[in-house]
């Protein structure tokens, strides 16, 4: 079942002739037509939830937007697409990038923006250039820009290309990058909604969920939601890596059993290797044993059931061979590497855990380097503006409390080394 | 009146105005909550998160220097997670700070000593090794010594908000971000960075001026007012073994607010200065001098003005006089007979203001007391560098008294016609050869008094040095003297010759020494021209 990778793998999909003979652009259409408001009911009844991370409901945050649009609005898509094992955006914009523009085009509309900006990940070249290759031609066509198929209503769509960081896919630290700031998030409140963007309303959305747009538009509420649970409808872009036999992006109902994902859907474990861990949404949560994981449903509620988050659902898959510690203190390194640096416990605690992750590697940690990291982490939670600080510590502490052995052979190697 | 909310904060009650932040409402309950990146002059990052308090229904704790205040809100500062966060984020400083207070400047006066030893941890966790940086000169006074910075980011907001010249920002990110300038660019030719040094709240940044020069616990601080242009900021000296071993501008809100410039604030040696009149001179009419006490020299003085009834005094002062000095010796000319009052000033090429806070600015008058000169009735003569101008008095033939004014563009003839010449000042040269009397007074880093600022702001200053050797207050001196001729009581203090001056000047009618304060008055004068 496909929804919005329906044409994943057909490069005439990209084509603009190709996209409007199989439909496309006639949601944008059905959305002129209905009116803004209705566009938000729409997509606030279907249920939809931000694919970026948090799950926030997209109808509920347009509708935050003022009514009135007595300053301009802006529309931002964030493709800044940089999760450690996330790799849907790309996907969805280098085989479909009208469907997103389309969707760009309708909640720009529903927003009442005149103008949408795609920020697309620096290291994307080849992505920039189809997204920025399908706008040309929907400008070409009068898809986009200028009273758009006559209608009188205008959207500029614009294409900007990061400079390739991490900080820069949260939500304020986009936007100033792109108003040419260095990407360091905002101090909240003031929220997007009223003081975004050049200081001006603005309403930011992922990828994923732009590309859903016109297909909930053209169906309907009820249509979206024939897929997934009561809260967490539709369908998602499942990005699987790891020890698995056959990897790569799947689109699946929300509520999907995570063991049947692995088993059935990507064929199971390489080698015949037994499950050892499964991070289900991106390296920023928590991680599963395996006995977590066969019990773990994936949607919003499922993940947070089994004490993980569903995240961007970039699905991590690990067996038995894995040095867990290793992937953690990379994972670390990340972080540490991509801190932008404003917050102090960010700036030094991702680098100071980064340094004891990195010594109990190689064999020179101890126990009570563990207390620490512990308590190092937790003291970046929630103590920042932003949420990049919170997300060092669900790997690590996850880590250390469902994998504490592989911590502490490690240590004992050292200590026993130590003793001779 | 705008409109006041109330809150409680600490289980105090207190009531601010609508918009104010929880940070700057706990002040007015008496407590500082700790914090880097806020300052009141600029704009707030909220990135140093030592200031985050818990607010009672809000599910983290809100940083207090960006949260504004809400009714009824119920603020706890001391909670177990405001502790906890402050213990927490002084630990994660630490980390990388070298823990060089031994050889650091700002040891003593820095908020990160402060804080760590008020609720920091006994003894730091990380045992990995540190982060270097080491230390960069940032051109005009400004040595940076990136291992200690804490990155609050004040110094890059106060050049790029307050005086609007962006010469630094933050390169890299991370824990590899650090304060750097452009390029080679640096501080060269800004006018105010020596602000960033003062707002720095640790060792990062350090005056070069000062480097090493003395420990801040063996300063006294004392209350003054720059006396390099007429602008008036309020400063304080700080001084050791009798020198002024830098000045720091005070917080004055109407005036500088926490600023002042690096004219004024490099401008001090003239105050250590040695070779000073250490006791009063007297020259006989062969010529031949001789030092001697007071008594003496005041009998000298009131014996050489008794022959001269009827001629007129003329007098010249300076615009680093205070308001008494100027005032007790415009009062003894009108007793002796009357005459010309002037005084000189060197004047800058140009006004140049702070175009963060556009009322302050290094003025053109590059004297501290323009504004209390006029009023007393002296006019300005000679050029703008503070030259000529003496024509008429230089050859005058009745009495002549020069108060401060360091006639340096003058020569042996000076005065050398006159009756009786009376030189009243720090130093000697070529000019005062022909004095009759030459008389050591006091600096204004040495006495007590007020000076009025180019919007007529009456403002105290206190004294910070001893005075060398018999050096005296001109207003003590020359008050001691009117007493004698007109048979009054010469003023015991500089609030008593202020009073003199406050009943005799209508202008300053009203105001009372102790009324000033800290931070000044506004004479009458210069209210009445600023409703005009």
């Amino acid at each position: 079942m496909r929804v919005i990778s329906t044409h994943f793998g057909d490069p005439l999909q990209r084509r603009l002739g190709t996209y409007v003979e199989r439909g496309g652009y006639e949601a944008l259409k059905k959305a002129f037509s209905m009116g803004p408001d209705e566009v938000v009911e729409t997509v606030k009844a279907s249920g939809l939830r931000g694919r970026g991370g948090a799950g926030f409901p997209t109808g509920v945050k347009w509708s935050f937007m003022p009514k009135e649009a007595t300053k301009p609005h802006y529309l931002l898509c964030n493709a800044d697409e940089s999760e450690p094992g996330t790799f849907k955006d790309r996907e969805l914009m280098r085989w479909d990038p009208h469907q997103l523009i389309e969707g760009c085009l309708i909640a720009a509309y529903a927003i009442r923006a005149k103008h949408a900006y795609i920020y697309c990940r620096g290291e994307f070249f080849e992505t920039n250039q189809v997204v920025a290759r399908a706008v040309e031609d929907a400008y070409e066509k009068g898809y986009a820009g200028e009273d758009i198929f006559g209608s009188g209503n205008d959207i500029a769509v614009t294409v900007h290309q990061g400079a390739g960081a991490y900080i820069c896919g949260e939500e304020t630290g986009l936007m100033n990058s792109l108003e040419g700031r260095r990407g360091e998030p905002r101090v909240k409140p003031p929220f997007p909604a009223a003081v975004g963007v050049f200081g001006m309303p603005s309403t930011i959305n992922n990828v994923e969920t732009l590309a859903a747009v016109p297909h909930i538009v053209n169906n309907g509420e009820e249509w979206y939601r024939q897929w997934g649970t009561e809260s967490s409808p539709g369908t998602k872009l499942f990005c699987v890596s790891g020890h698995i036999n056959k990897p790569g992006n799947y689109e699946l109902p929300l509520g999907f059993p995570l063991s049947e994902l692995i088993d059935d859907v990507c064929g199971g474990i390489r080698n015949g290797n037994g499950l050892k861990a499964v991070i289900p949404g991106g390296s920023s949560v928590a991680i599963l044993n395996s006995e977590e994981a066969r019990r773990c449903r994936l949607d919003y509620e499922g993940c947070i059931d089994v004490g993980t988050m569903l995240g961007c659902a970039s699905v991590i898959v690990m067996d038995d061979t894995t040095d867990i510690v290793k992937q953690v203190r990379r994972m670390v390194d990340f972080y540490a590497h991509e801190s932008c640096g404003q917050c102090t416990p960010c700036r030094e605690g991702s680098a100071w855990a980064a340094q004891i992750m990195k010594r109990i590697e190689i064999g020179e940690g101890t126990v009570e380097d563990l207390d620490t990291l512990m308590e190092v982490t937790e003291q970046m939670v929630g103590t920042t503006i932003c949420v990049l600080s919170d997300s060092v510590a669900p790997p690590v502490q996850s880590s250390i409390q469902k994998f504490r052995a592989d911590y502490l052979a490690l240590i004992s190697e050292q200590e026993s080394a130590g003793a001779t | 009146m705008p409109e006041m909310v109330t809150l409680t904060i600490d289980g105090t009650e207190v009531k601010v105005p609508k918009g104010t932040t929880i940070l700057e409402a706990a002040k007015q309950v008496g407590k500082v909550i700790p914090h880097y990146c806020y300052h009141p002059g600029m704009s707030s990052p909220a990135m140093c998160r030592m200031c985050l308090v818990d607010v009672e229904g809000a599910p983290k704790p809100q940083a207090s220097c960006v949260t504004t205040v809400m009714e009824n809100q119920v603020v706890d500062t001391e909670s177990s997670a405001s502790v906890a966060n402050r213990r927490g984020v002084l630990e994660f400083y630490l980390v990388n700070h070298p823990l060089d207070c031994p050889i650091c400047d700002m040891s003593g006066e820095c908020d990160l000593q402060d804080f760590v030893h008020a609720e920091g941890r006994d003894h730091g966790r990380s045992v990995e090794p540190k982060r270097v940086f080491g230390r960069d000169d940032f051109g005009g006074d400004v040595l940076f010594y990136g291992d200690r910075c804490v990155m609050c980011t004040r110094c890059v907001r106060f050049m790029s908000e307050v005086e609007q010249d962006e010469r630094l920002t933050v390169v890299e990110r991370g824990n590899r971000s650090v304060i750097d300038t452009f390029f080679e660019k640096g501080l060269d030719g800004t006018e105010w960075h020596g602000n960033i040094v003062d707002i720095c709240p640790v060792g990062a940044l350090v005056s070069k001026e000062f480097l090493h020069k003395t420990r801040a616990w063996d300063l006294d601080h004392t209350p003054s007012i720059c006396a390099s242009c007429s602008q008036g900021c309020n400063i304080e000296l700080h001084t050791a073994e009798n020198l002024v071993q830098r000045v720091k501008p005070r917080e004055n809100l109407e005036v500088n607010a926490w600023w002042m410039c690096d004219y004024g604030r490099h401008d001090y040696e003239w105050i250590n200065h040695g070779q000073r009149i250490e006791a009063p001179l007297v020259r006989d009419a062969t010529g031949s001098s001789r030092t001697t006490g007071w008594k003496d020299a005041l009998t000298s003085l009131l014996e050489g003005a008794s022959g001269l009834n009827g001629t007129s005094v003329q007098i010249v002062v300076s615009a680093r006089g205070s308001n008494e000095d100027l005032a007790a010796l415009t009062k003894l000319q009108d007793v002796m007979g009357g005459g010309d009052k002037v005084f000189r000033v060197s004047q800058a090429d140009e006004e140049s203001a702070l175009p963060g806070f556009p009322t302050l600015a290094r003025r053109k008058d590059l004297g501290p007391n323009v504004g209390g000169a006029e009023l007393l009735g002296i006019s300005r003569v000679g050029e703008s560098d503070g030259t000529g101008g003496l024509e008429a008095v230089k050859d005058h033939d009745g009495i002549i008294i020069v108060l401060g004014d360091n006639l340096e563009d003058q020569d042996e003839t000076f005065g050398a016609n006159a009756g009786l010449y009376v030189y009243l000042g720090t130093h000697e040269c070529a000019a005062t050869k022909a004095a009759h009397l030459v008389l050591p007074v006091t600096t204004f880093a040495e006495q007590e008094g007020t000076f009025t600022n180019h919007e007529g702001r009456i403002q105290r200053f206190w004294p910070a040095l001893q005075p060398p050797g018999m050096a005296r207050p001109a207003w003590l001196i020359l008050g001691a003297v009117l007493a004698e001729l007109s048979e009054g009581v010469a003023p015991r203090s500089a609030a008593e010759a202020f009073m003199n001056l406050a009943e005799a000047v209508p202008a300053l009618r009203g105001l009372t020494y102790e009324g000033m304060g800290l931070s000044g008055s506004v004479s009458e004068t210069a209210q009445h021209a600023s409703l005009d």
